[in-house]
């Protein structure tokens, strides 16, 4: 019977707040969705009727939607496994670019874009592998250069490539084997047209529904689908026995190994699954744009991904979506809003009057990348683990996180504790007070809180 | 014949500059275990100092450009330079790096692209988006050619190495026989350890940080001198080829940044000259990620086998 005593203690974590949980979080991303379906057709009458706020264009969300795809691709590889990738913007310049190959007139090949994508998918993921089994046994900050120079080196060979010559040395004969001046990639002028995704749907907008920047809300549906297929999947992945793996590595490569995971190819998989993920908005780009540059994968581009995954919370998914709308929010709209209707007029008069040329040409957006830079930092000292963690797994990749949490939670335990003693030294007070003092060590161990339940209590106390 | 030799004479003048600059990232490496990012920016406002003074002598002072100002701005601009680059890189170990001391490591290293970043955009904001001509200065009068003139040595070229081999050479004396560098060697093998043993260990970085921004700012004079350029994307393109040559020559060691910088000075020349200017780049990564792959300890190192 002691047993059927202990157990309806309320400790037991209760299944049905789990459930509500759930639900809310269900009900929170039904709506969302329904917003994010409906904004772009009701986008420009919410611009008329309320101008004073800065609505983000279809165009804009657009771009946020790619960027929260790159971060959630670059999370798998920097928020699960804990590899810093610098040049996470080569794999989407290779999905891009295998998208121009197989799509457009520069080589004659025009195939389906809904196939061209799982290609560019699969170029991206296989050179994901190719970058990654040579230089994963390397640390942090090595593999953060190499995968740095690996960025830089894609841009470079995608434009240098629109007009080559491979000669045989001058010692060898100097035959010509390509060229001359051969156009592999089309160079700085780039690969124009693509042919964007197409779906033969006849109705009031042609015989065919075309995903182009010519049509900003079909795109829009478009990238969204793909954000949430990323997004699910990322869910999949982090629960998945896969995902463990690539937290136990982050948390302790050497006891991970010893726990039998193979620790090689584990993170290979990081690699190439999250860069696969960049192949997916690569492929959407180019058909997008229906044209791309070598120079706009540069590593700008790198940088601006690693800020949204900082700024969201490394390793929460939920928190890397929003950091990429907020970043890319802020990037496009705020910034040249706040421009444009606050700060550059004054400034530039006051440049013009002091004759100061810097703020006469003051423009804000123009500042974009330094405001990134400034938050990076100051998110690095402040609030490593970003502005919507992982709850519970409050970024674990951080030891000041960790130890911050540690603390909280000791000192949950002491307040708990002390809680108990003064629960305790009240029960003593009543005792003396009826005065029963045999009973005083009777009642002491009921309502003294063993040390496990303390931990329980803590547990409780935070959001499960 | 004379291409081969010319190429190898701006090879190991272009490495000599790579050096100053590769020392930087080496220093602050061996004591912090750190990649400063923004240590190629701090040498970028480096050259960015050395075209506002140039232009501020020539154009206000009314000087003209002379062997006089070429004097002027390479001995007294030299320290002056130093001085403020050396007051940014320590000012930025303070304000990025220092609250950052115990977190992992990854922590400071991406305060440090932050701070990079800032860097470069002021230097965009300063210099604009395009490449800027530095007041010709430097006479480049030849002083030994080759009957062909298709090889040569400058003026411009003796002044590069009269000021990059007195600073390396006293760096090393630096470093080696003074209190102070025994410190920082001392710091750089275990930190806390050399704490305990009652060495200042925060003033040692700092002072590290000092003499790091000194050399990049020296090395940003020179590169504005000699290639009579400066862009806000020097520090990114710069920074790459000498913290390539850091780990070339086995990162943490002195000797080995400036015989790495020199080797890649080599390859960068040889590349411009025999191949094209616009794969000398691919090259360089090229080299680093091999070399790190198959010896991430670099040509001369001694204790970070397990570091890479």
């Amino acid at each position: 019977m002691t047993s059927a005593v202990r157990a309806p203690r309320p400790t037991i974590p209760n299944p049905f707040a789990g459930m509500d949980r759930r639900r809310r979080d269900l009900t929170i991303v039904a709506i969302l969705l329904v917003v994010a379906i409906v904004y772009p057709v009701g986008y420009r009458s919410l611009e008329a009727a309320l101008p004073f706020i800065p609505w983000p264009g279809t165009a804009v969300l657009i771009t946020c939607a790619t960027f929260a795809i790159l971060a959630l691709g670059l999370n798998i590889v920097m928020g699960f496994a804990g590899l810093l990738d610098l040049g996470y913007v080569a794999f989407y310049a290779i999905g891009a670019y295998t998208t121009a190959f197989l799509a457009s007139s520069h080589f004659g090949i025009h195939i389906s874009w809904w196939i061209v994508i799982w290609i560019a998918v699969a170029a991206a993921a296989v050179f994901g592998i190719l970058l990654g089994a040579p230089t994963l046994k390397l640390r942090g900050d090595y593999l953060a250069i190499v995968t740095l120079g690996f960025g830089e080196i894609v841009r470079i060979v995608f434009r240098n490539l629109g007009d080559f010559t491979l000669a045989l040395p001058a010692f060898l004969g100097g035959a010509i084997l390509v060229g001359p001046n051969a156009n592999l990639t089309g160079g700085n002028t780039g690969i124009n047209p693509i042919d964007p995704p197409t779906i033969p749907i006849p109705g009031p907008w042609g015989n065919q529904i075309v995903f182009s920047n010519q049509n900003a809300i079909a795109s829009w549906y478009l990238v969204l689908a793909l954000l949430v297929i990323t997004y699910v999947v990322c869910v999949r992945l982090r629960d998945s026995k896969l995902g463990r793996a690539w937290m136990a590595i982050r948390e302790d490569e050497t006891a991970a190994a010893a726990m039998g995971i193979n620790t090689v190819t584990t993170k290979l998989l990081a690699f190439s699954l999250g860069a696969s993920f960049s192949g997916f908005a690569g492929a959407f780009t180019g058909a997008y744009q229906t044209a791309i540059f070598a120079e706009t994968f540069n590593f700008n581009v790198s940088i601006l991904v690693v800020v949204i995954i900082i700024l969201g919370g490394i390793g929460s998914l939920r928190g890397v979506v929003i950091g990429a709308f907020a970043a890319q929010y802020v990037n496009q709209t705020l910034l040249a809003f706040l421009g444009t209707r606050i700060f550059n007029q004054p400034l530039n008069d006051l440049g013009d009057a002091t004759g100061i040329d810097l703020l006469s040409d003051f423009n804000l957006a123009t500042y974009n990348y330094l405001i990134f830079g400034v938050v990076l930092a100051i998110m690095m000292i402040r609030r490593p683990e970003g502005l919507f963690p992982d709850e519970g797994a409050k970024a674990e990749m951080h030891g000041i996180g960790v130890a911050a949490e540690v603390t909280a939670g000791s000192a949950e335990l002491l307040a708990a504790a002390e809680e108990a003693e003064a629960v305790a030294l009240e029960a003593a007070a009543i005792e003396e007070a009826t005065e029963i003092p045999d009973a005083l060590p009777d009642v002491l161990p009921d309502v003294l809180v063993e040390r496990g339940d303390v931990i329980d209590l803590a547990d409780e106390e935070k959001p499960s | 014949m004379e291409e081969l030799v010319r190429a190898l004479t701006i090879g190991l003048t272009n490495g000599l500059i790579i050096a100053l600059i590769a020392i930087g990232y080496t220093l602050v490496y061996g004591i912090l275990e750190l990649i400063n990012f923004a240590h190629a920016d701090v040498f970028m406002l480096g050259t960015a100092f050395t075209y506002f003074g140039t232009n501020f002598i020539v154009e206000s002072l009314g000087i003209p450009a002379s062997s006089i100002v070429a004097l002027l701005v390479t001995f007294i601009g030299l320290p002056v330079v130093m001085l403020l680059t050396a007051g940014i890189n320590a000012g930025i170990e303070r304000v990025a790096y220092r609250p950052l001391r115990n977190a992992p490591r990854l922590a400071p290293l991406i305060s440090a692209i932050g701070i990079s970043f800032v860097l470069q955009n002021i230097g965009l904001v300063i210099l604009g988006p395009s490449q800027l001509r530095v007041q010709d200065v430097l006479p480049t009068t030849r002083l030994v050619d080759l009957p062909s003139g298709a090889a040569w040595f400058g003026v411009d070229e003796l002044v590069v190495v009269l000021v990059t081999l007195p600073l390396l050479l006293g760096l090393r004396w630096f470093v080696g026989s003074t209190r102070q560098g025994k410190a920082m060697r001392a710091t750089a093998q275990d930190r806390d350890a050399s704490g305990l043993m009652g060495i200042d260990v925060n003033r040692t970085i700092s002072l590290t940080f000092l003499i790091a921004g000194a050399l990049a700012g020296a090395a940003g004079l020179i590169v504005a001198l000699y290639y009579r350029q400066t862009f806000f994307q020097y520090g990114f393109q710069f920074g790459l080829l000498s913290f390539t040559a850091a780990v070339l020559g086995g990162i943490g060691n002195l000797t080995g940044a400036t015989l790495g910088a020199l080797v890649l000075g080599l390859i960068a020349a040889l590349s411009d000259r025999f191949l094209e200017a616009k794969w000398t780049t691919v090259i360089v990564f090229g080299i680093l990620i091999l070399v790190l792959v198959f010896r991430p300890t670099g040509l001369m190192a001694e204790k970070q086998s397990e570091r890479a």
